[in-house]
């Protein structure tokens, strides 16, 4: 059989139908009972809940139980010193918390430890992105430094800039008027601990911040220039707006980093002279106190506040949850 | 070696948007099948349906008469050439081509013999031990076809083969494609945008346009007759000229003149119930001949004088192009052909014709142009459907 | 593109200005690592009077050996077993169709957000109860959950770089899905798996609220809750020179990896970021 032959004997010309409503109509009724789900298709899924099986299941049991744990704890009176004590007492541990000056001071200098350093990274990150990203001289020396920080241990960082400030030891506290010694003083201290946050985390807003900068295609500054917008409007018109999704990342990621702020707390000061943040106390009343139903209602509402942070971003300000696209599936 | 049958195959997404509605079609065995239409038809999804990448929403897939919606791709023995290639990068050409037989668990030296046919078929024996990353694009693409036909399959799945290749090229690969398929036999299904590529390689063409086959047919009868104004413009290039028409008794009253109706088309007309007054008439721009050319039996063709706005010569022929006035066609048919192709001139006020290379024809000057009355295509103006393709 | 000499001027004040910054407060804590004793109080920022002896003393007079093998052994162990079962989850993330996709996703967020502190407890109890406190075990378990999400998100960042038709074209060659994992996918992704397993150590050694609260003694703490505690030792001596040797010490790590694999942290830490 010659394909001709083959070609006129299978002709099968169809009346060509109309596109719109029509179609979408008649495919109504099919719609109604469930579509077979392919061997294929089911098993990508069953391989797909097996690969995600380890990390579910290990995410789970570490976190999952101890929230739950958490907040049963949180709902009964439980001090390990006073063991016999134990009982439920409903919302009580939360009335306690909520009414104490010292919870409301913690949770005072956290959100003053936020706002003031991720404010102050925010400024210093962009300036650090943008030498990283336009650089024209030693930009691969460059980025290893900025790296140092990121990668350097916290409590390293802390001591450093504890002895820095301590008088008599540190060069800085050289540069202060005689007999003062600034980690034991409120203000002071609390400076000190945003001054030792931001430059441990700044690289990092940075790096965030110069994938913000990969994306601006060239093109558009170039056309900007033509188009006679100085450096600083190609800036402020040009890059930022189209910045703005890998800047609302990066401040999500660091206000979320920044309201747990510990370990610099604890190496600079420990808590004392009122710089204790909402970890420090809760820690203090977990580990130190013993005492877990406080502690625990401590815990849960730490949680419920970094939820309303990342909702206020995520609803409010729109920030994309990263990894929730789905692009390139067909 | 093998049959394949679509049996009102639908593809429906999760978001209710039918991309291939009820699709029927069987595939002989040894055929060259082409599935052709603008971006957005449901031509890949009605290949990746075939292949088993994509689920069936309904309707049944067979190959040599068994149902295989469920199978999975690999176990349907199909293999397939995707457009970016996807050669693995991390393995030379040999493996590459091996691959489909190592996971067949085919024994060492048969896949070295068989690996070796194949890259001895497509000219890569130089290249087996590159990696994809050091060959041209043509280099790749061979290598793409090494991996499908290695281990002979039913049939071969081709996904815009070409398109990332240079004119040149894809002309050359075109070619390559046809001898090898036509010397392996083996059932091929060929998806493409291009129509110039539909025409010249397929035993059998499919036209497709938002999910809905428009015609089956060998590259000839869609030339000859399309059975509607989409089909008519898509396959020819330069595209079908078309310009608005009113019936009046034995003729065609348009811009060009009054167009006798002629045997054939006057009865082809009868076959129809309620056709309209206003139609619209399309006519190839390879009907079309200078007049001072044409010798015997002008008599019973049409002249048009009209003065030439532009005219191209590609040597072997010239093509002259008149503007025509209060002659656009305004149809939804032809509008989507013209948004994939990014053209504005399918029915736009403009005609096209293609003119032997001896013509005189000059640009600015009027020209008398003769074509057969018997060559227009009469066309239902809302339906789009062709009053004239006969059955 | 030439450089114009003021240009080159001005990206050189920036990057002196960039590299004060960061050494600084590194090479200050490397200044007093290296003081003499009698000189901690000069108030200099470089040593004047020289010594190794604080590096020796950490390791003979101060047990710091063993909380260095502590915090060695448990990063590595972590970061393998997190990478492991992150890479799995982040393939399914980036490659596969399935139902509770975006709860694995929301909840791998969930969890990169969670305050630590609020977990201290009910591990610290729950730990306790099943002999786990003051071992490795009870660090490496919360250190693979810490770190799953960052696995999962970087991973699954590279994972979708690596074009689907690969995939595709595996299946159509007759892999299962697990072949084409194994035989394609895996091998591509390999760089992506460096980077996230150095982002994820780094993320254990630098742990310092878990290694304070779920360790009791040398048995298990790591580095740098023991450096912590070098300052609660009711010692005679001012322990700032054996914090500091230590702080070095443990820096050493850092800097070494971020020297080599500048390059891979930085695309490592950026593509999570672009996507979003």
């Amino acid at each position: 059989m010659t394909s001709e032959e083959r070609a006129s004997s299978r002709e099968n010309l169809q009346q060509p139908g109309r596109l719109g409503e029509g179609t979408v109509a008649t495919a109504g009724p099919t719609a109604v009972q469930k579509p077979k789900v392919s061997e294929g298709r089911r098993s990508e899924r069953k391989l797909a809940w097996m690969l995600c099986a380890p990390a579910a299941v290990v995410m789970v049991v570490v976190t999952i139980y101890p929230i739950v744990y958490s907040i049963l704890l949180s709902f009964q009176r439980y001090d390990l010193r006073f063991p016999n004590q134990k009982a439920w007492i409903g919302l009580a541990n939360y009335g306690a918390v909520l009414t104490n000056s010292f919870w409301w001071h913690a949770f005072a200098v956290t959100m003053i430890i936020t706002v003031v350093s991720v404010a102050i990274e925010l400024v210093l990150g962009m300036a650090l992105a943008l030498v990283m990203h336009r650089t024209l001289i030693g930009r691969g020396t460059i980025r290893t430094l900025a790296l140092i920080p990121y990668g350097i241990v916290t409590v390293v960082a802390a001591f450093s800039w504890q002895y820095a400030w301590t008088p008599g030891t540190g060069y800085l506290a050289q540069l202060l008027p005689a007999g003062s010694a600034p980690l034991t003083q409120q203000a002071q201290a609390i400076a000190i601990i945003i001054l030792a946050e931001i430059w441990k985390t700044t690289p990092f807003m940075a790096l965030l911040l110069m994938a913000g900068l990969a994306i601006v295609p060239d093109e558009l500054q170039k056309a900007a220039a033509m188009d006679g917008a100085s450096t600083w409007q190609r800036f402020t018109r040009v890059t930022l707006p189209l910045m703005k999704p890998a800047i609302l990342v990066a401040l999500l990621f660091r206000v979320l980093d920044a309201v747990r702020v510990y370990d610099n707390i604890y190496i600079l000061t420990n808590g004392a002279n009122g710089t204790s943040s909402l970890s420090i106390i809760t820690y203090h009343n977990l580990i130190g106190g013993l005492n877990l139903g406080i502690g625990s209602t401590m815990s849960v509402l730490m949680f419920i506040t970094v939820v309303i942070i990342a909702a206020i971003f995520i609803k409010g300000f729109g920030t994309a949850a990263p990894g929730s696209d789905n692009q390139g599936r067909r | 070696m093998a049959e394949i049958v679509l049996d009102k195959v639908t593809k429906k997404f999760a978001d209710g948007t039918v991309a291939v509605d009820s699709f029927n079609l069987d595939i002989a065995d040894q055929e060259f099948v082409i599935l052709v239409g603008p971006s957005g038809c449901g031509k890949s999804t009605t290949l990746n349906m075939i292949a088993g990448l994509e689920d069936i929403s309904d309707g049944e897939l067979r190959i040599d008469g068994k149902r295989v919606n469920e199978v999975a791709p690999r176990d349907r023995d199909i293999a397939m050439v995707f457009q970016s290639y996807a050669l693995y990068p991390h393995m030379t050409v040999r493996e590459n081509i091996g691959f489909p037989l190592k996971l067949a668990k085919v024994d060492k030296a048969t896949m070295k013999q068989k690996v070796d046919e194949a890259a001895q078929i497509l000219d890569l024996t130089p290249y087996l031990d590159r990696k994809p990353g050091a060959l041209s694009g043509g280099q790749r693409q061979r290598v793409a076809m090494g991996r499908a036909i290695v281990r002979s399959p039913k049939a071969f799945l081709m996904d815009e083969p070409l398109s990332n290749l240079d004119a040149k090229l894809r002309v050359q690969m075109r070619t390559s494609i046809s001898r090898i398929q036509k010397r392996l036999g083996t059932t091929t299904v060929y998806v493409t945008h291009d129509q110039t590529e539909a025409m010249t390689l397929g035993d059998r063409i499919v036209i497709m346009r938002a999910g809905l086959i428009q015609q089956v047919g060998s590259p000839q009868e869609l030339y000859e007759r399309p059975v509607n104004l989409f089909v008519a413009g898509f396959i020819g290039s330069p595209s079908m000229n078309f310009v608005p028409g009113t019936i009046a008794e034995n003729a065609v009253d348009t811009v060009l003149g009054k167009i006798p109706l002629t045997e054939r088309i006057r009865r082809s007309l009868e076959g129809h119930k309620d056709v309209p007054r206003d139609v619209i008439i399309g006519i190839r721009p390879e009907a079309f001949e200078d007049a001072s050319l044409v010798d015997g039996g002008r008599g019973e063709g049409v002249t048009f004088t009209s003065q030439v706005d532009i005219v191209e010569s590609m040597g072997s022929e010239k093509f002259a192009y008149f503007s025509l006035e209060n002659a656009h066609v305004d149809s939804e048919h032809l509008a989507e052909i013209e948004r994939d192709t990014g053209s504005e001139e399918i029915g736009a006020a403009q005609l096209v014709t293609e003119l032997d290379a001896r013509s005189p024809v000059r640009e600015g000057r009027a020209l008398e142009v003769w074509f057969d009355p018997d060559s227009i295509h009469v066309f239902e103006p809302h339906s789009g459907v062709n009053l004239t393709a006969g059955k | 593109m030439a450089i114009t000499a003021r240009q080159r001027s001005g990206w050189t004040v920036a990057n002196i200005i960039v590299a004060l910054y960061v050494l600084i407060p590194v090479v200050w804590i490397l200044s007093l690592s290296l003081k003499d004793p009698s000189t901690f109080t000069d108030g200099h920022y470089f040593p004047r009077k020289f010594t190794f002896e604080n590096y020796v003393n950490i390791f003979k007079v101060g047990g710091f050996g063993r909380p260095l093998i502590n915090s060695i052994g448990i990063g590595l162990i972590s970061t393998l077993i997190a990478i492991v079962i992150g890479t799995f989850a982040a393939y399914a993330i980036a490659r596969l169709e399935f139902p509770g996709k975006r709860l694995m996703l929301g909840g791998s967020l969930l969890i990169a957000m969670f305050p630590q502190v609020s977990l201290v407890t009910p591990l610290f109890q729950i730990e306790r109860s099943l002999g786990l406190f003051n071992t490795w075990i009870g660090l490496i378990i919360p250190y693979i959950t810490f770190t799953l999400p960052l696995t999962i998100y970087t991973l699954s960042a590279f994972l979708r770089e690596i074009p689907w038709e690969l995939e595709k074209a595996a299946k159509m060659d007759g892999a299962t899905p697990f072949q084409a994992f194994r035989q394609v996918i895996a091998p591509l992704a390999m760089p992506g798996v460096v980077t996230t397993a150095i982002l994820a150590f780094i993320l254990c050694w630098n742990d310092f609220l878990f290694a304070i609260s779920l360790t009791s003694s040398n048995s298990a703490r790591t580095a740098p809750a023991a450096i912590a505690f070098f300052t609660g030792a009711s010692q005679f001596e001012d322990p700032t020179g054996s914090i500091s040797a230590a702080a070095i010490v443990i820096t050493i790590p850092i800097i070494i990896f971020v020297l080599i694999f500048q390059r891979r942290i930085v695309s490592g830490l950026t593509s999570g970021a672009v996507k979003g």
